[in-house]
């Protein structure tokens, strides 16, 4: 039907090099979180923490989860998904971050 | 496409109402992204609760951080991307049709998975022990609010475990199915999509990990915090 | 309706008349049987829904609370908040005609996921008898909002089941979403783009956006409720620092876009109605498209503007404020092309139209009077006032159950299979629109003269108005009791529908019989046209019973 677009690339093959190569990224970046964590940078702890969070879920979701290799769609939904997560964030700290400032 | 009849001229794998088995994969695989997005917005209201209530609590967070054992929570996100990565292969061993690969790497994805779950058991049982459970039994003297942190972290990590077992109840019957040769490299739609299930467990630990197990972890216990 | 005859054969067995078993209709798959069983489940909904409208009513009638005990009365209004919203309006449109409908239009065989459609419906099932059991035991009056702390530590009543079953109902609502998202992707004929789908169909998609990106926030809210009332795992709890204005924030990211869930569908309802009973392609189709989508997005941005008065920051409710205006442009630009339509159209009277009328005027008054409430200043003083409940009955029962009613009498002979007998049908279409103007524009005078809402008791100053929105929800009731009476007699004794009694354009009218077959068409369609391409010179007469 006319919604098809080059789903073939949906489920592409991945070779295992490529799993090997996310799964020892993940493993560094675990002990390096932990590590770091005993650092003491100020206000970026939680930054550098949030950081190396953000960099694990992208590798798992472009490799592990094919999305590199997804058509547009499939991205645009992932990608607007944590968008919304975003959203809810925003503008709840929004009020929580300005109240603090005028006191609870 | 246009001469559809629907008693016959399908293969047996596509249901009545798809054209193609292209056609019906993708459909699949849209859905199962669909779902994951409401898991995301799913644990994203937690997510705000913890933010909020960091943000004002930061000394008690800290100070309720400081009583996880990270170890165990490190070792268990070693465990858990291990689990992705055998997850990960029993799908590529489904694309290739090889079928003994993925009865192995399902039942290895199984049981890192009880591993994780087993020492989320024995980090339980140490915070009923120490009266962290919230609840009337609660206490940790000395600090305020740090009941609220505990609730994030038994709130968080039970949603997260149960959805570990749930993966590991779905598994059960995708093991046996693999085990009769269900999946081929022209059908595995359940385990890719199984899979995206999987690995979204995974990323929801690996922010749960940082964020209340090394939440100031360079300051030391109940000290005082300048944030 | 003699004028039109169908093109198409009348041979095989309809959806209807394939199988006439029990257990044929409760494991079907069909999308169309599947939309019918959530006909009669809401139609039972809103007829307890009414009745507890009804009572609410009965009681104000006079100023003392004579009819009912204040604790009753309490929870009177919550239990008719919960079943309208969780279990009437938020399913109404989008899992009868919807379901329905949606894969009719696309020229589809089926939803995507058949199966997970009959489940949503089970899901439904068992959230309505969690909710009416706790409603059987002796009811809950958190309000439907079930606000902290008062949800969580103090109400005595039956929160715990009640929530149990708006939570369970959740799933279903998001199986319905994720399938009309799935299916409006991947299942169109072909040559149907994007800008030839019917706006009944834009409508529908930014429902379902809403109800992926939605429903779950406030399924875990009512998880953290939970688990603070039943296990003691507090987060709300003031005496433990938490705040219980946070569960407003993710209850009304949550439900604020809900309002848009019950009134997108019905905006989508409503430009069939007009494009086909006006005789022209609506006009600017693309911005009434875009608006849809617009409408669910930017809905996301104005939760705010429920809590001006709970603490919430000024600076959030500034901004939530100028958000919360920005919703009414896509709103507006549809309500202004709608009227375009009508410009120079060949405007039928016919019953579908009526409620469209209807619905042009009433949602307009819901809209306007919706922006005298997002002006934060204003709204400190309408706040919990009649102001507020009589702004949202006229979105919801002014626009969304106009938008119903408007299309189930439109569908209906394509879902039957009969025509319902139009004079009698016409007649309640103006006592409904009597009716509900005479109940609900006095309560606007009532909210701004200072009438809080959800008390059992008032002024004695305020009982001529009580009593005009008493006598009008009474005529609303009578309205709303002949087509439950006419739509059900029509089947047994009522015309048989042709394929397209209205001559209207779309694939369900033009391709499918009256009632369809089970896999609604023999060939796949191919779409060559824009939709509505109500061409005035191949124009025929509308159909004039």
């Amino acid at each position: 039907m006319s919604a098809q677009n080059g789903s073939g690339e949906t489920h592409h093959i991945v070779p295992v090099k490529a799993y090997l190569g996310v799964f020892a990224f993940l493993m560094v970046m675990t002990v390096v979180t932990v590590v770091v964590s005993w650092v003491d940078l100020g206000i970026f702890n939680t930054l550098v923490a949030m950081l190396i969070a953000v960099a694990k879920a992208i590798a798992v979701v472009m490799i592990f989860m094919h999305v590199r290799w997804a058509n547009k769609l499939a991205r645009l939904f992932v990608a607007g998904g944590f968008f919304w997560l975003l959203l809810l964030f925003v503008l709840v700290m929004m009020d929580y971050f300005q109240r603090a400032t005028l006191g609870f | 496409m246009s001469t559809h009849s629907v008693t016959a001229g399908n293969p047996a794998a596509v249901l009545h109402h798809f054209d193609t088995a292209e056609q019906q994969r993708d459909a699949a695989t849209l859905g199962m992204w669909l779902f994951l997005i409401t898991e995301v917005m799913f644990f994203g209201g937690f997510f705000t609760a913890y933010i909020c209530y960091r943000h004002y609590y930061y000394d008690a967070f800290v100070a309720a951080s400081h009583t996880l054992n990270i170890p165990l929570g490190a070792f268990n996100t070693a465990v858990l991307i291990c689990s992705s990565l055998t997850m990960a292969m029993a799908v590529h061993s489904a694309q290739l049709g090889q079928r003994k690969k993925i009865v192995t790497y399902l039942l290895l994805t199984m049981l890192l998975g009880a591993t994780f779950l087993g020492v989320k058991t024995i980090e339980y049982a140490d915070k009923f022990e120490h009266h962290h459970v919230p609840g009337p039994n609660f206490s940790f003297p000395g600090v305020e609010n740090a009941q609220l942190f505990f609730s994030l972290y038994f709130g968080m990590t039970g949603l997260h475990a149960a959805h570990m077992v749930v993966g590991i109840g779905v598994m059960i019957p995708m093991l046996l199915a693999a085990m009769k040769g269900k999946y081929t490299s022209d059908y595995y739609t359940p385990v890719e999509n199984f899979g995206l299930y999987w690995h979204f467990v995974d990323i929801v630990w690996i922010f749960l990990f940082p964020l209340l197990y090394l939440l100031g972890g360079h300051l030391t216990p109940g000290g005082g915090a300048h944030h | 309706m003699s004028t039109v005859s169908s093109t198409i054969p009348e041979a095989k067995p309809n959806y209807l008349t394939s199988d006439f078993s029990i257990k044929s209709w409760l494991l079907t798959t069909d999308h169309k049987r599947i939309g019918i069983l959530y006909l009669i489940s809401i139609s039972l909904m809103f007829l307890l829904g009414g009745i507890l409208a009804g009572l609410i009513r009965l009681e104000l009638l006079t100023p003392t609370g004579d009819v009912f005990q204040p604790e009753n009365y309490n929870k009177i209004f919550t239990m008719h908040g919960v079943v309208m919203i969780f279990f009437f309006l938020i399913p109404s449109i989008p899992a009868t005609l919807g379901n329905f409908l949606i894969p009719l239009m696309i020229g589809a065989r089926d939803l995507a996921f058949p199966r997970i459609n009959l489940l949503s419906w089970y899901i439904y099932l068992v959230g309505g008898v969690l909710t009416l059991s706790a409603m059987a035991l002796g009811g809950v009056d958190t309000g439907w909002t079930f606000y902290t702390p008062y949800s969580s530590t103090y109400s005595n009543t039956y929160v715990m089941l009640t929530a149990l079953g708006v939570f369970v109902s959740g799933f279903s609502s998001i199986l319905t979403g994720l399938n009309f998202i799935v299916t409006i992707h991947r299942m169109r004929a072909p040559g149907l783009t994007w800008f030839r789908l019917p706006l009944f169909v834009w409508g529908h998609y930014a429902t379902s956006l809403i109800m992926i990106l939605g429903t779950p926030v406030v399924a875990v809210t009512i998880l953290l409720v939970a688990l603070e009332r039943g296990l003691r795992i507090g987060f709300f709890d003031p005496a433990l620092g938490g705040d219980p204005v946070l569960f407003q924030h993710l209850f009304w990211f949550y439900s604020h876009p809900a309002v848009y869930i019950m009134i997108l569908p019905g905006m989508g309802v409503q430009s069939e109605l007009i494009a086909a009973m006006s005789r022209k392609k609506v006009f600017g189709y693309e911005v009434v498209a875009i608006s849809s989508v617009a409408i669910a997005v930017i809905g996301f941005l104005v939760w705010g503007h429920h809590m001006f008065v709970s603490s919430q920051s000024w600076y959030a409710g500034l901004v939530f404020s100028f958000l919360s205006f920005l919703v009414a442009v896509p709103s507006a630009i549809k309500v202004f092309n709608w009227t375009a339509t009508l410009y120079r159209g060949s405007n039928a009277f016919l019953t579908p139209m009526l409620y469209a009328y209807g619905f042009i005027g009433l949602f307009t008054i819901g809209g306007l009077t919706g922006l005298f409430l997002s002006a934060m200043g204003l709204d400190v003083h309408m706040h919990d006032t009649y102001f507020v409940v009589a702004h949202f009955h006229y979105v919801m029962v002014g626009g969304a159950i106009m938008a119903f009613l408007g299309g189930l009498h439109f569908w209906w002979p394509k879902m039957t299979g009969r025509m319902y007998y139009e004079p009698l049908a016409r007649l309640s279409a103006v006592l409904i629109f009597v009716g509900f103007n005479l109940t609900f524009f006095p309560q606007f005078i009532l909210g701004y003269l200072g009438m809080p809402r959800r008390y059992h008791a008032y002024p004695e100053e305020f009982q001529v108005l009580n009593v005009l929105s008493t006598a009008g929800a009474t005529v609303l009731a009578i309205g709303y009791l002949f087509p439950a009476t006419y739509l059900l007699y029509s089947l047994f004794k009522g015309e048989k529908a042709p394929a397209n009694p209205w001559n209207a354009k779309g694939l369900e009218w033009e391709q499918a019989p009256s009632p369809p077959p089970t896999f609604n068409f023999d060939h796949t369609p191919e779409v060559h046209e824009p939709a509505y391409a109500y061409a005035p010179e191949k124009e025929k007469e509308v159909v004039h019973s």
